[in-house]
């Protein structure tokens, strides 16, 4: 365990962290603004910190990192809305329109009701979540160990991979569910439909218990599903990098175990590809889905 | 992975990205495709219709083209006749010319037969006055054989 210990000391220099244990909490840990056990407003320099904060604290990682790539997203449609040209398209407009044709074609395909709103928000997601999940194939301890040298004790670079960011989303979603649930069916229609099914106005405390379970499963699966997922992907490439962590001189094992290694992490970020995007589509998809479900009436 | 504020962050910060998204992203890029769709299938119909066009123009041209291919016939015809009757014509005219000029020459040369004869009549009877004077040995008198020579002349 010595060689595995000096490795990984070196990767997080700036903590004391000495073992593997203390590596994978080093990378899970976000870095989070609060207040400090003393009273004074600081970033947390230990998970214990970070937790004593309470709720009052921000992950600034998470904040950062989903500002900037939510605005990349943004700034790159906007700059493609303002020269839009309706004759030939250049690449990037051509790439912007296909976006949009899909997005719009996939909510079409699920949406029946009529609502502007629906589909940019579908865009939205799609491409944010998409790209706070492509972060999870940046090379696991650069970012890291990059801030560590600026001197930022922690820096966990893909949002998705904080349930803040992911349930933040999923409660907006949950919050226009509701909204438009009003909207449609009126109150007490909406009402009628927690409380009179399955089983007809007798079994009304069943009822509303089946359906509570039901709406609040939605934002909570919602959120869950993306987060679990992402976290789980990275938590593998936490261990895959471990393996590398056992290196140290020119023995047979260390060498395979280095090896193993580079193809692991190759094989997994290929196939974590398919997951990013994958989980992007779901979360966008459940989205339209559910406020379809949310604008329809049921009987 | 505590739940902090960074959760309300997020709430409002998606809040505010989707607004984007909808007010300056969404509507004019969809804009713009619903323009191109429309040019598209403009562009489709004028093909369409000049299609249609360029059918009557040139059922068109081959109906004029007919109709001028019948109207030089027409006009060649009508010239072939004309030409035929003139050439018709100016035989008739020729041949009445020349008739008339036939007539004119047969009238003079009866007219100098006739002249002839008077002359040659007149000489006659005066040679026979003549000859019947040498005969006679005496001169006639002409006023008082008048009656004679005029019978004379008249026998001739």
């Amino acid at each position: 365990m010595s060689s595995e210990m000096a490795h990984a000391a070196t990767e997080v220099a700036h903590e004391a962290a000495h073992t593997s244990g203390d590596y994978i909490k080093h990378h899970l840990q976000n870095l989070t603004y609060g207040q400090l056990p003393d009273g004074t407003w600081g970033i947390a320099h230990s998970a214990a910190e970070a937790k004593a904060m309470g709720f009052w604290a921000l992950n600034l990682d998470t904040f950062f990192m989903s500002l900037l790539l939510g605005a990349i997203f943004l700034f790159v449609f906007r700059h493609v809305a303002k020269t839009i040209v309706s004759g030939t398209p250049g690449s990037l407009q051509n790439f912007c329109e296909w976006a949009i044709e899909f997005i719009d074609t996939s909510v079409r395909g699920s949406f029946s009701s009529k609502n502007n709103m629906v589909a940019p928000l579908a865009l939205t997601i799609f491409f944010w979540v998409f790209m706070m999940n492509l972060m999870d194939l940046i090379p696991i301890d650069w970012v890291p160990l990059m801030m560590s040298a600026l001197g930022v004790p922690f820096f966990k670079v893909v949002p998705s991979t904080d349930p803040n960011a992911t349930f933040g989303m999923a409660i907006g979603v949950f919050l226009l569910v509701l909204y438009y649930s009003v909207k449609m069916k009126g109150f007490g229609g909406f009402m009628g439909e927690l409380t009179l099914q399955p089983f007809g106005k007798w079994g009304m405390p069943v009822n509303f218990l089946l359906e509570g379970v039901n709406l609040i499963a939605k934002p909570i699966s919602l959120a869950l599903r993306l987060f679990g997922n992402m976290y789980a992907g990275e938590m593998i490439f936490i261990l895959i990098a471990l393996m590398g962590g056992a290196w140290a001189g020119f023995s047979l094992g260390g060498v395979t175990l280095f090896g193993s290694q580079i193809l692991l992490s190759l094989g997994w970020a290929i196939f974590h590809i398919l997951i990013v995007t994958l989980q992007a589509f779901i979360f966008m998809t459940l989205t339209v889905v559910y406020l379809d479900m949310a604008h329809q009436e049921h009987h | 992975m505590n739940i902090n504020a960074t959760l309300l962050a997020q709430l409002i910060m998606f809040a505010l990205f989707v607004w984007f998204c909808m007010k300056f992203v969404w509507t004019p890029i969809v804009a713009a495709l619903d323009e191109r769709k429309k040019q598209i299938a403009d562009g489709l119909a004028d093909a369409e219709r000049a299609k249609q066009d360029l059918e009557l123009a040139s059922r068109r041209s081959a109906e004029i083209l007919r109709e001028a291919k019948e109207k030089a016939g027409e006009i060649i015809g009508n010239s072939e006749k004309r030409a035929s009757e003139i050439v018709e014509e100016s035989k008739t005219q020729a041949k009445i010319e020349g008739d008339r000029i036939i007539a004119g020459a047969k009238a003079e040369i009866d007219q100098e037969v006739f002249r002839a004869k008077e002359q040659l009549r007149t000489q006659v009877s005066a040679i026979a006055l003549a000859g019947a004077g040498k005969i006679l040995g005496r001169e006639i008198d002409a006023k008082a054989h008048n009656d004679l020579l005029d019978k004379l002349v008249a026998e001739i």
